[in-house]
């Protein structure tokens, strides 16, 4: 178990003090894929980094297992790290060393034998799908080939905990799919625990199982990704859930009504659902905005409708789909900032 | 003059000397140049190492004062032109070789002005190394012996290999100077027979002779260094 407790840092630059962590604290438990996502500059990077201390916080404390790594000796923090790996957006390979000699290296510096060693970096290779590159340098392969070895060699040490520091935001969307899938599999595969930063929210909702969201050095939001998906509360989560859609909704002419309708892996992507409700039901129902994605067969995301007809016909909509299996329907009043847009 | 320059007397003269004089200074020449460098890279590499990885205290923690203290002498020692070097350390010549004249002796004034030269050459090499790489090694656990003798070094040598043959280039010339106050080699005789003797073919003859070492060193530092650098190999 991961706690980060009251976690602050300030850098010193020569434009004055920048507070990059402010009082942070997040539990994060064995085995989960936690997501850490937040705009540029929201802290996330700093907070991953603190967690093995390649940054040192200011202040707070950070316990891996209830072991706090603050108190560590620099050779105790050494070993600990080794437990605690990590993979790059710019993968950070050793470029004058081939992909077997790569994946040996955090071996090497744990002082393992070098047969050992490579038996286990060709195991790991194998395992990424790399398994003909042993011999290959890092220039010779694509990008997501190079994030494939330094998965690799993050595993090579049987790590507890995995963090990717933006580490599909280099790649193009169908590499960023097969390294989600590989974090995922590995996952599931070893059960350790993935701390996955992002600025992507669609890393998020492919393969996290909890979310924290950052903005300006505090934690905005926490909590399972469904929840925060579902019903963002803070406006940093609400601009990254609707990245179009969030404020536009303020202007509900005369009698409209505005409503959020979220699909949770609803059947909806057959069944007409908005055409159905003004048949049966005689509503009138414009799409103000709406960010759904369907996966499999299953609807996901929301939408916001705006219902003719004032506070009745609202009401109406809103009991005709809750009636809907997987679907929450929420009238939305306060007035949106729109700041975020 | 010129027709002296050319004339059968002179280039007979010349021919003898080269015949007999020229493999000896070669090889003289030869010797003090690797042998300086090796001492020259023995003192320069660790001092460029402690430059790059003492700054800001990420890697090595080495005082600030000690630092700055460094960077004055390499300052210093690089300033002094290589002849008056030579003489300054006279007394620790004698001090190391006994002597100030002959071959062997130059080797101290040379191995004096150069590794700074080496120290500096390390420095920029060593600096162009991903700091994101070393951060990696970093949080994998590397300690920073290893991070300077796992990551830092080996990710340079390309780089490395290049400072060597410029290092050993500029040696190769201060060699030939060294000929002017009692060092050996191919300087030795361009100054004693050119100079003193007014003999320009054999000067002409040695400067050649230098011309082609300083090709052929620095084409096998080149070759070298463009063939082990993985970043180049290959890309398809």
């Amino acid at each position: 178990m991961i706690e980060i407790q009251h976690l602050s840092k300030t850098f010193q630059t020569s434009d004055g003090e920048v507070e990059a962590l402010k009082d942070v604290s997040l539990t994060i438990a064995d085995g989960e894929i936690y997501g850490i996502i937040g705009m540029s500059g929201a802290g996330k990077s700093t907070l991953v980094r603190s967690i093995n201390l390649l940054e040192r916080p200011t202040g707070g404390k950070i316990l891996i297992d209830g072991k706090d790594f603050g108190s560590l000796t620099e050779a105790e923090l050494r070993r600990e790290r080794r437990n605690i790996t990590m993979i790059f957006q710019g993968f950070h390979l050793l470029m004058q060393k081939n992909c077997l000699k790569n994946v040996c290296f955090p071996l090497e510096l744990a002082g393992l034998r070098k047969a050992e060693a490579q038996k286990r970096a060709r195991e790991l290779l194998e395992l990424v799908g790399l398994g003909d590159k042993q011999k290959s340098y890092p220039a010779q392969l694509s990008g997501g080939q190079q994030q494939r070895v330094a998965i690799a060699r993050a595993l090579a040490t049987e790590p507890k905990i995995l963090l990717c520091d933006e580490a599909t935001s280099a790649l193009d969307p169908q590499t960023t799919q097969s390294i989600l899938k590989l974090i995922r599999e590995i996952h599931d595969r070893l059960g350790i625990t993935v701390i996955v930063i992002t600025h992507q929210m669609s890393v998020v909702e492919q393969i996290c199982t909890r979310v924290a969201i950052m903005d300006g050095g505090i934690v905005a939001e926490e909590g399972t990704v469904r929840e925060v998906f579902a019903t963002p509360k803070s406006q940093a989560a609400k601009r990254l859930v609707y990245p179009e859609g969030g404020g536009l909704i303020t202007a509900a002419k005369g009698d409209e009504r505005v409503i959020r309708v979220i699909f949770n892996g609803a059947n909806a992507t057959k069944t007409p659902l908005i055409a159905k409700m003004a048949m049966e039901e005689g509503i009138e129902a414009s799409i103000l905005a709406a960010s759904t994605r369907s996966i499999g067969d299953k609807a996901y995301g929301n939408m916001l409708l705006g219902i003719c007809g004032g506070r009745e016909q609202a009401e109406k909509a809103i009991r005709y789909l809750r009636a809907v299996p997987d679907i929450e329907v929420e009238e939305v009043k306060e007035e949106v900032d729109r700041d975020g847009c | 003059m010129v027709a002296d320059f050319f004339a059968s007397e002179s280039v007979r003269d010349a021919l003898e000397i080269l015949k007999t004089q020229f493999p000896l200074a070669i090889w003289e020449t030869l010797y003090v140049t690797v042998l300086s460098t090796v001492f020259a890279v023995v003192i320069g590499l660790p001092l460029g190492v402690l430059l790059v990885a003492g700054e800001n205290g990420r890697i090595l923690k080495v005082p600030k004062a000690l630092l700055h203290l460094l960077n004055v002498v390499i300052n210093l020692l690089r300033s002094v032109p290589f002849l008056i070097l030579m003489i300054m350390v006279f007394p620790l010549t004698r001090l190391i070789v006994g002597t100030v004249v002959g071959t062997p002796a130059s080797i101290v004034p040379l191995v004096t002005a150069s590794f700074p030269f080496v120290a500096r050459l390390v420095e920029s090499s060593l600096r162009k190394v991903d700091p994101n790489v070393i951060e990696a090694a970093q949080s994998f656990g590397a300690s920073s012996f290893q991070i300077i003798t796992k990551v830092m070094i080996p990710e340079s040598v390309p780089s490395l290999i290049s400072d060597t043959a410029v290092a050993v280039t500029t040696i190769l010339g201060y060699s030939a100077m060294s000929g002017m106050l009692g060092g050996g080699g191919l300087g030795k005789i361009a100054v004693n027979y050119g100079y003193y003797r007014y003999q320009y073919l054999v000067m002409l003859l040695a400067v050649i002779c230098l011309i082609v070492l300083v090709q052929i060193f620095q084409s096998i530092g080149t070759g070298l260094a463009k063939r082990c650098d993985k970043r180049l190999k290959g890309r398809k």
